[in-house]
C-alpha cells in the first residue's frame, strides 16, 4: 500500500446511509411521510370552539398566576389526605407483595413452575393500566380510596416484581456460588448472597415507586378512586380554574419535594 | 515559528499549573515535552490554541498573537494548528472519514458541513491521508470499531487534513501498547519530517522521547527546567524533573513495558486534572 | 499470642444500632397502621365484603366479547395512533431546546435559563397526560388535538430529562477535538455533539411512543378522543360485552408497539 506520487483518489464520498438497501430506505421515508400527511389529515379540529375556548385558557393562566388555595381548602385538604395515605399504604403492600413474587420470577434461584406463575402475575399486572384497573376496581370495591389503594398495590406488583427479578438475575453469581460451596440451603443462599446484593436497589426502587405511585393518586380519582384526582375533577366540572391550578401546584410541589428526598436517601444508602 | 513568552495559568481553583513558561518553537523542529504528572504539560499545550485560556503571558504563532484574537480569529489560528490528542479523542459515532473530514471545519460552511458536501480537493486530500497513514481500507467504519493504533493514526490524518502550521500532541501512546506506541511516534516524526512541520508532543515515557526527538523540554511544577538535546538527559536532570529515583535503568534504554516512568504523582494534579475537566466543557457553551 | 481471647459472639451491628433498626421497622409499621386507618375512615367495609360478587358478577355481564363490535373501533383506534405518535412529534420539537437549556454543559446560563428548563420539565413530568387532557378538554374542546397536546405536554419532561441527562454526560474530549480544529459553534454542535447523543434521542423518543400509546388508549375517558373515548360510551351505559373487546384490543395495540419499540431500539444501537 505504497502511495506513489501516481495514485489517484476519489474527490467525491458519502457518507454510508443507514438503512442500506436504497428501495427500503424509500419506503420507509415514503411511509413516513405518508403516514404523517393522512394522520394529520384526520385529526378534525373545531377551530370555532378552540377559539372560545383561549378565555378558558387565559383564565387557568390566570389562575396558575393567583391559584385559589383557601375557597376549596377543605375538599383540598381530604383529597390530599387520602391520596397521601394510599400512596404510602399501596406502596407497603406492594413491595411486601413484590419481593416474594420477584423472588420466585427470577429464573436462576426459582423452579420452572413456580417461575412461570410469578411471571403470568407480572405480565398481568403490567399490561393494564392504572387507569383500567382503577375501574374495574371501582366497579368491584365501591368508591372511594380503598378502590384507589387497592389499584396502585396492583400496579406496584407488576413494576417492583419484574425489576428486582431482572436485578437478582443479574446478581454476581460468583458471590452466590461462594455461599452456596459452603453447603448452604436455599434460605440461606437468598440471605447471605442475593439480599446483599440487591437490597439497595429494592430500596431505591421501592422510594421510586412510592414517587410514582402519588402521581398516580392524582390520575385514578377521575373515575372514582378517591384521592386528590377526584378534588381536581370536581374542580374542573365547576370551571373553577384558580382551585384546579392551586391543586396541580400542590402535585407539582410535592412531587419535586418526593424527588428530591428520595433522590437524597438513596444517595445516603449507598 | 511559535513563541511563548512569560505564559502563567492559574486556574478557577487556585491551582497554579503554569508559571513564565517562555520558549520557541524553530520550523520544523519536533520538540518533546517530559514532566511529571500534573505538572502542566497538557494544560501548556493547550494554552498555545486557547483550549485553555492562559491567564497572562503572551503566544505567538509566526508574527500572529493567538492570545489577543478576539472569537473569530482564534478559529481562523486554530485551523492553523491541528493537536492530537491522548484517548484519540475521535467521534465514535462518525466514520473515519468523516472524523478526517471534521479537520476541514474550519474552511467550510455550516451547510456544507452539515450535508457532508466537502471541496473534492479536501476528499482527495483526506483520501491520500488515509492512505498514508495505512487505513485506506476503513474509510467507512464508525470510529469505534477501530483498534487503538487505528484510531489514533485517524487521528493524525485528522490533525493533517488541517494542512497545520504546527501540530500539538497531548500524549499520542499513552493508550496504546509499546510496539504500537513506537509505530505511532514514528509515523508523527517521519510525516513532521516530511512536511518540515513544528511539533510539540507531550509525552511521559522519557526513553520513547530520547529514542524520537531531537530536543526535550522538562516541565516541573508549571516551570521549564530542562531544555536540551536528549544526550544531555542524565539522571541529575531527571532528578530535577521527576524527583529522587534510581535513573540508571531509564537513560537511553527503551522500557518495553511501556509503563509510565513518572507515574509518581504530584501532590494536587488531581485537582490539575479536574479543572481542566471543567475548562474543556466551557468550550461548549 | 496463643493465648488470645476470641469473643464467642459475634454480631454484625452494634447493639445500638441494631436498637435503631427494629426502632426504624416498628415507626414504619406504624406509620402504615395509621395511613390505613385515615384512608378508610370512610370505606363502607359492606361493600367491600361484597366485592367478590360483584367481580364474579362482572366477569360473568363481561364474556362472550361482542366481537361485532370490533369494526367500529377501527377508527378509533387510529385515532389513538395519531394521538401518540403525533403527541410525541409535537413533544420532540419543545423537548429538545429544553433539554439543552437545562443541560449544564450547554446552557445558555447556569444562573437564570437552567431553572426555567428544569422548573418546565418538572411540572411536564409531574402531571399526568389524563390530567393534562383533562384541562386541554375544557380549554379547546373536546377531540383528537385535546389528546395530542395533552401527550406533548406529558412528554416533553421526560423527553428533556433523558435527552438533558445524555448530554451532560457527553465525552469532552471530542468537543475540545472538534473545536480545535477551528470549527465553529454549529458545526461543534453538529459533529461533536449530535452524533454522541443521537442515539439516545431516538431510544428515549421510541420509549417515549411506546408508553404514549398506551396512555392515549384511555385519554378518551376524559374526552380526548381515541378508544378511551368507546370505553367511557361502553361504561355508561353498562355495555360489559363491549369493554371486554376493547380491553383487548388496549392489550394487542401496547403489546404490538411494545414490540415495535423493542425491535426499533434494538436497530438503533
Amino acid at each position: 500500500m505504497s502511495a506513489s506520487a501516481a495514485t489517484s483518489y476519489p474527490r467525491t464520498w458519502t457518507r454510508p446511509p443507514f438503512v442500506k438497501r436504497a428501495w427500503l430506505r424509500w419506503a420507509l421515508y415514503l411511509g413516513a411521510l405518508v403516514y404523517l400527511i393522512v394522520s394529520v389529515g384526520s385529526v378534525e379540529v373545531n377551530w370555532v370552539r378552540v377559539w372560545e375556548g383561549l378565555d378558558r385558557g387565559v383564565r387557568f393562566v390566570q389562575g396558575f398566576l393567583v391559584p385559589d388555595f383557601t375557597s376549596r381548602w377543605e375538599d383540598i385538604l381530604i383529597g390530599m389526605e387520602e391520596s397521601l395515605t394510599m400512596t404510602v399504604a399501596s406502596t407497603v403492600v406492594g413491595v411486601l407483595i413484590s419481593v416474594p413474587i420477584g423472588i420466585g420470577a427470577a429464573r436462576n434461584i426459582a423452579p420452572l413452575p413456580i417461575y412461570a406463575i410469578c411471571r403470568a402475575i407480572i405480565a398481568l399486572s403490567r399490561s393494564f393500566q392504572e387507569i383500567i384497573v382503577a375501574i374495574l376496581f371501582v366497579a368491584m370495591f365501591g368508591f372511594g380510596p380503598l378502590a384507589g389503594f387497592m389499584t396502585l398495590s396492583f400496579a406496584t406488583i407488576g413494576f417492583l416484581a419484574k425489576l428486582l427479578a431482572e436485578d437478582i438475575e443479574d446478581i454476581d453469581e460468583s458471590q452466590a456460588e461462594a455461599v452456596r460451596a459452603t453447603g448452604a440451603g436455599w434460605w440461606q443462599i437468598v440471605n447471605y448472597a442475593i439480599q446483599p446484593q440487591v437490597m439497595p436497589r429494592l430500596i431505591g426502587l421501592s422510594l421510586y415507586r412510592l414517587d410514582i405511585n402519588f402521581r398516580e393518586s392524582a390520575v385514578i380519582g377521575i373515575v372514582g378512586a378517591g384521592g386528590i384526582g377526584a378534588t381536581l375533577n370536581t374542580a374542573m366540572d365547576r370551571y373553577e380554574y384558580d382551585s384546579a391550578a392551586a391543586i396541580l401546584i400542590l402535585i407539582i410541589l410535592i412531587v419535586m419535594a418526593a424527588e428530591y428526598s428520595s433522590g437524597y436517601v438513596r444517595k445516603w444508602l449507598q | 515559528m511559535l513563541r511563548l513568552e512569560g505564559l502563567s495559568k492559574v486556574y478557577g481553583t487556585g491551582d497554579r499549573a503554569l508559571t513564565d513558561v517562555s520558549l520557541s518553537v524553530e520550523p520544523g523542529q519536533v520538540i518533546g515535552l517530559i514532566g511529571p504528572s500534573g505538572a502542566g504539560k497538557s494544560t501548556l499545550i493547550r494554552c498555545v490554541n486557547r483550549l485553555v485560556e492562559p491567564t497572562s503571558g503572551k503566544i505567538f504563532l509566526g508574527d500572529l498573537e493567538i492570545t489577543g484574537l478576539s472569537r473569530g480569529g482564534l478559529r481562523q489560528a486554530r485551523r492553523r494548528i491541528g493537536m492530537i490528542f491522548q484517548e484519540y479523542a475521535l467521534v465514535e459515532r462518525l466514520t473515519v472519514m468523516e472524523n478526517v473530514l471534521s479537520g476541514r471545519l474550519g474552511y467550510v460552511g455550516f451547510w456544507r458541513s452539515f450535508f457532508r458536501k466537502f471541496p473534492p480537493e479536501a476528499i482527495e486530500n483526506a483520501y491520500r491521508l488515509l492512505d498514508r497513514v495505512g487505513l485506506s481500507a476503513h474509510v467507512n467504519k464508525r470510529a469505534d470499531a477501530l483498534s487503538g493504533g487505528q484510531r489514533q493514526r485517524v487521528g493524525i490524518a485528522r490533525a493533517l487534513e488541517q494542512d497545520p502550521d504546527l501540530l500539538l500532541i497531548d500524549e499520542p501512546t499513552a493508550s496504546l501498547d509499546p510496539k504500537t506506541s513506537r509505530q505511532i511516534m514514528r509515523l508523527i516524526v517521519e510525516i513532521c519530517d516530511e512536511r518540515g512541520l513544528p511539533a510539540i508532543i507531550n509525552i511521559h515515557d522519557v526513553a520513547l522521547a530520547q529514542q524520537f526527538v531531537r530536543r526535550i523540554i522538562g516541565l516541573q511544577a508549571g516551570k521549564v527546567v530542562f531544555d536540551g538535546s536528549p544526550d544531555e538527559l542524565d539522571a541529575d536532570v531527571l532528578t530535577k524533573i521527576y524527583g529522587e529515583e534510581d535513573w540508571s535503568a531509564t537513560i537511553r534504554k527503551v522500557d518495553e513495558d511501556g509503563e509510565e516512568a513518572g507515574d509518581d504523582d504530584d501532590e494536587g494534579s488531581e485537582e490539575h486534572i479536574a479543572a481542566l475537566d471543567r475548562e474543556r466543557l466551557a468550550g461548549l457553551t | 499470642m496463643s493465648d488470645t481471647q476470641f469473643d464467642k459472639s459475634w454480631q454484625k451491628r452494634t447493639t445500638k444500632q441494631e436498637l435503631l433498626l427494629w426502632l426504624g421497622w416498628l415507626a414504619l409499621v406504624a406509620f402504615f397502621v395509621f395511613c390505613w386507618e385515615v384512608m378508610n375512615k370512610n370505606t363502607i367495609w359492606a361493600f367491600v365484603s361484597d366485592a367478590p360478587r360483584q367481580a364474579m358478577d362482572i366477569g360473568s355481564r363481561m364474556v362472550p366479547p361482542r366481537w361485532d363490535y370490533l369494526p367500529s373501533l377501527m377508527e378509533p383506534l387510529w385515532d389513538t395512533i395519531a394521538i401518540a405518535t403525533l403527541g410525541t412529534l409535537m413533544a420532540l420539537f419543545m423537548a429538545v431546546p429544553v433539554a439543552f437549556m437545562a443541560a449544564r454543559n450547554t446552557t445558555p446560563s447556569t444562573r437564570f435559563v437552567r431553572p426555567v428548563a428544569l422548573l418546565i420539565i418538572v411540572s411536564s413530568r409531574s402531571i399526568n397526560s389524563l390530567i393534562w387532557a383533562l384541562l386541554l378538554v375544557a380549554i379547546i374542546g373536546p377531540g383528537v388535538m385535546a389528546g395530542i397536546v395533552a401527550i406533548a405536554f406529558r412528554s416533553i419532561g421526560f423527553v428533556a430529562k433523558l435527552l438533558y441527562e445524555a448530554i451532560e454526560e457527553i465525552d469532552a474530549v471530542q468537543v475540545e477535538a472538534v473545536s480545535a480544529t477551528g470549527a465553529s459553534k454549529a458545526q461543534i454542535m453538529d459533529y461533536a455533539v449530535v452524533p454522541q447523543i443521537l442515539p439516545a434521542f431516538a431510544g428515549i423518543t421510541v420509549f417515549r411512543w411506546d408508553i404514549n400509546i398506551r396512555e392515549s388508549t384511555v385519554l378518551g375517558l376524559v374526552g380526548a378522543g381515541g378508544l378511551g373515548l368507546r370505553l367511557q360510551e361502553s361504561l355508561n351505559v353498562l355495555a360489559w360485552p363491549q369493554v371486554t373487546v376493547i380491553f383487548i384490543l388496549i392489550l394487542i395495540t401496547v403489546l404490538v408497539s411494545e414490540w415495535v419499540s423493542a425491535k426499533v431500539r434494538h436497530a438503533i444501537i
